[in-house]
């Protein structure tokens, strides 16, 4: 069986400056995957590559078994059956909502287009709207015409470029929930690119984690957590600290950390290690006689989230619930549950 | 606070004068001349103006908006040149170039005689298209009044979001499909908006359609008034060209609302389309033809013409010519810019509905032909001397008589009247850069508004405010109609005087007053260049 879609070695290149390198990729049908990554890391870049906006320097871009895009040739944007809701939604501001959605079927008959439009305004729940003009629409409105209007050609595969980054906060998970939902209900393939992390674990059933346009680690959303590949996606990922310390023959740690479980496989005796602490790893515990000195304090609602210091002063964080309240300069006592600890080679 | 809306209310009133007199004249009753008028030439003039505006409505839209997708969507050997350059025709009245290309193309014209030795033609013997008609009026116009198509649809396309053209192609469309179902549609508020900026200066025109001996409005106004001596027949007459002009200010108004709705937020400029071969040459040879048309050709031939009859005509006479145009043109710039102040910070300090349409209302002279404002200036000043003489006589046994309606004051008048718009959007333009915040903390500060007036908001402006003084000192000098009616006796100007020597046929003479206007025509063209590079720079 082949792939929906499958990027092979794909390079892009801005004159000598390289945006994407060496990125392979594949998607099942009705997958949704994801590019994540810190600004200016290429996702954008291989998205647009996959459209047919930039060329690649080399590999190639495959879709549904046809060949897009390789160094030397390229299928034009516009015979790609690739569909992309843009980052500003890019509605045409001269036609209305109807005739936005419509603009991909021109292919289909008068009366075969108009019940597709229908049919799409209530696939995205704004049936009614069809005569309504962009501007007169509501943000999180006008991205579900964008969403519609991509679909409306049921294309191979959707893109969407940063598709909530446009909305209010608070919207956007819970838009990003339903948008997942439509796209599965349908068995839409799709790839988002977004930089922010509860998006993409919203949405997408597997996440390519970009770093400087090459592939730092891609995976399941909870594999990115819980097992990173190394350090810079530890970081990206989630909260936490990376501590240096060093274990002894007992498989005891430096620095009050604890022991370390002899099976672990990064056990050596005399090496000096780095620990990913999360900050459910360190838990409040009133009766343990591990105490660490407060640094500071941020009050989360449902939990309060301590800055500690170790002996050896470097600091981890550590979340409790809100009630454990201690000031600034005083001790909280801990437990360390090193059980699932991620260790770093060095 | 009532000072000042009292101030911009009688201001406002005052510079809608001449426009309600005209209107006024409707209902006064219409005199044998007019009847006579309305039986033979009426519909002429109606149907020429039509006539003229359709021709040059589709000229202007043709040669700018192939301009702005030359110089805004595609990368070509020569664009960034073209793009400022293109503009240049701004600087070419039409009027001149009209002389100019008639010099060019007549009979004893260089073109036609060439074809006559080389194919040893006589008179009568081919076919030549006549210059002086309907159609080469069109030309003219169009050839000199397209860069305010070009100048707003070449902004409209380079605002046009790179996403929008992407989503298009991402659809289906090709690149020609999505720049006539995508770019093209999205322009087209500011399409319109151009065209009937360009239309407006159709209607206004005199010059042009004078020598050409077509009949329209502007024409018909001249001769009811010189030649038949019936001022209130030529205000009614100049009240149905106001109908057009209102009905092109509507249009005008209701594509730049719309515009508003598509500006994008998206500020990419798109990428342009890479042009090698022949499709470079192609753009090129455009370019190249518009600018040679529209500037190039005539102002060589000027400059050559200028240069064979200067020693007959660069005198005192001249001197005093240049410098009776350049006292009026700086009074008038000077005059408008202290009413564009006036109005300018009073709507900025009492915003309010009253104080907002009296600057509206003050700035609509921008669409009144010169022609139509120095007939509605002529009337109640005329009306003023009469008076002020009767008065006079009955008291001192002294005749003023024409004191006010043969002088400098009339012209100016009609001047700010025509002009006080320019000025007004320099100054507002200039304005809105300066944050309210600025004008409050200096108040909170203890600044009286004349302190803040004059400390803060009239070092900010000063940029705008040259801007102002010089797009006004440029149009006067370029005015024909308006000062043709009104001058006083024997007070000449560059325009006019190209004017008259163009009227006797002394074409080569009326060269050295003509490209004098060209010549400081050409400053705007250069300020906008200007503020082009900078936006641009801004968007790079």
């Amino acid at each position: 069986m082949t792939s929906q879609l499958a990027l092979q070695q794909v390079s892009v290149h801005y004159g000598n400056f390289a945006a994407v390198r060496d990125v392979s990729l594949d998607l099942e049908r009705g997958q949704i995957g994801c590019l994540l990554g810190p600004s200016g890391c290429g996702k954008t870049s291989l998205l647009r590559a996959i459209a047919g906006f930039e060329p690649v320097s080399s590999g190639q871009i495959a879709l549904h078994g046809e060949v897009l895009s390789t160094s030397n040739s390229q299928v034009a944007p516009e015979l790609r059956r690739v569909g992309m809701v843009f980052q500003d939604f890019a509605l045409f501001p001269h036609l209305n909502i109807e005739r936005n959605i419509g603009f991909g079927l021109s292919g289909l008959p008068r009366e075969q287009r108009k019940q597709r439009v229908k049919q799409l305004l209530e696939l995205v729940d704004l049936p009614g709207y069809a005569k309504a003009w962009p501007h007169e629409l509501s943000g999180g409105q006008q991205q579900r015409v964008a969403l519609a209007r991509a679909l409306a050609p049921e294309p191979e595969i959707l893109l969407l470029d940063e598709p909530f980054s446009s909305l209010d906060s608070e919207l956007r998970e819970q838009l990003a929930g339903e948008v997942r939902d439509l796209l599965k209900r349908n068995n839409v393939t799709a790839i988002l690119v977004t930089h922010d992390q509860h998006e993409a674990f919203a949405m997408a059933d597997h996440i390519t984690l970009l770093q400087d346009g090459q592939v730092a680690q891609a995976d399941t959303p909870y594999n990115l957590y819980h097992r990173p590949n190394n350090e810079f996606v530890a970081e990206f990922i989630g909260q936490g600290s990376i501590v240096t310390a060093r274990v002894d023959q007992a498989g005891r740690l430096d620095n009050q950390l604890g022991e370390l479980d002899k099976d672990h496989h990064h056990w050596h005796a005399g090496d000096q290690l780095r620990l990913l602490l999360r900050p459910d790893d360190i838990t409040h515990a009133p009766n343990s006689k591990k105490r660490l000195r407060v640094t500071g304090k941020a009050f989360r609602g449902a939990h309060y989230l301590y800055q500690l210091e170790l002996a050896d002063g470097q600091r981890v964080p550590c979340l409790t619930p809100s009630h454990v309240d201690v000031a600034i300069g005083e001790e909280l006592p801990v437990h360390f549950d090193l059980r699932q600890i991620v260790i770093f080679d060095r | 606070m009532s000072w000042w809306r009292g101030g911009l209310v009688t201001t406002a009133l005052l510079i809608a004068v001449p426009v309600l007199v005209i209107c006024a004249s409707l209902t006064l009753p219409f005199s044998d001349t007019w009847r006579h008028l309305a039986d033979t030439v009426l519909q002429d003039y109606i149907l020429n103006s039509l006539l003229l505006m359709l021709g040059v409505g589709a000229g202007t839209l043709v040669l700018g908006v192939s301009a702005a997708w030359l110089t805004a969507m595609c990368e070509f050997p020569g664009r960034r040149f073209f793009s400022w350059a293109l503009l240049l025709p701004m600087a070419m009245p039409a009027y001149i170039i009209a002389y100019t290309y008639t010099g060019l193309l007549d009979f004893t014209g260089p073109l036609q005689s060439s074809l006559r030795d080389t194919f040893e033609w006589g008179y009568g013997d081919y076919y030549f298209p006549e210059i002086r008609s309907l159609g080469g009026a069109i030309c003219m116009l169009s050839l000199v009044l397209y860069p305010y198509v070009y100048l707003l649809v070449r902004v409209a396309f380079s605002e046009q979001s790179t996403a929008l053209l992407e989503a298009s192609r991402n659809l289906g469309r090709g690149p020609w499909q999505t720049l006539f179902q995508v770019a093209l549609p999205m322009a087209r508020p500011a399409i319109v908006a151009g065209v009937s900026l360009a239309l407006m200066e159709t209607l206004a025109d005199y010059g042009t359609v004078d020598y050409f001996g077509v009949s329209v409005f502007t024409t018909g106004i001249f001769r009811t008034w010189y030649g038949l001596g019936e001022l209130q027949t030529a205000a009614q007459l100049a009240s149905f060209l106001l109908l057009f002009v209102f009905a092109l200010i509507v249009l005008e108004r209701a594509s730049r609302q719309r515009l508003r709705f598509h500006h994008n937020s998206e500020r990419k400029s798109p990428q342009r389309m890479l042009l090698h071969g022949w499709r470079g040459i192609f753009c090129f040879g455009l370019a190249t033809t518009i600018l040679l048309l529209g500037f190039l050709l005539p102002a060589t031939q000027l400059l050559l013409w200028a240069v064979k009859t200067w020693q007959q005509n660069i005198d005192l006479a001249f001197l005093v010519l240049v410098a009776n145009s350049f006292l009026l043109a700086a009074i008038a710039a000077l005059c408008c810019l202290l009413v564009a102040l006036f109005l300018g910070y009073g709507k900025r300090l009492h915003p309010g509905k009253i104080e907002a349409s009296a600057v509206r209302i003050s700035a609509m002279g921008y669409a009144v032909p010169g022609t139509v404002i120095a007939v509605g200036v002529l009337l109640p000043f005329a009306w003023l001397d009469n008076h002020i003489d009767a008065f006079m006589r009955q008291q001192f046994d002294i005749s003023t008589g024409l004191l006010l309606s043969g002088s400098l004051v009339a012209l100016v008048f009609a001047y700010v009247v025509r002009y006080l718009s320019v000025s007004l959007q320099a100054v507002e333009a200039g304005l809105a850069r300066i944050r309210p915040s600025i004008d409050e903390s200096a108040r909170s500060l203890g600044s009286s508004p004349r302190r803040v007036l004059s400390r803060i908001h009239l070092p900010m402006l000063r940029g705008s405010l040259l801007t102002a003084l010089l797009l006004v000192f440029v149009d006067v000098l370029k005015e024909l109609p308006a000062t043709l009616i009104l001058r006083p006796f024997n007070f000449n100007t560059l325009a006019v005087r190209t004017y008259e020597l163009a009227s006797d046929e002394r074409l080569a003479d009326a060269a050295a007053p003509a490209l004098a206007i060209v010549l400081i025509g050409l400053l705007p063209v250069m300020l906008m260049t200007r503020n082009m590079a900078g936006a641009q720079r801004i968007n790079d």
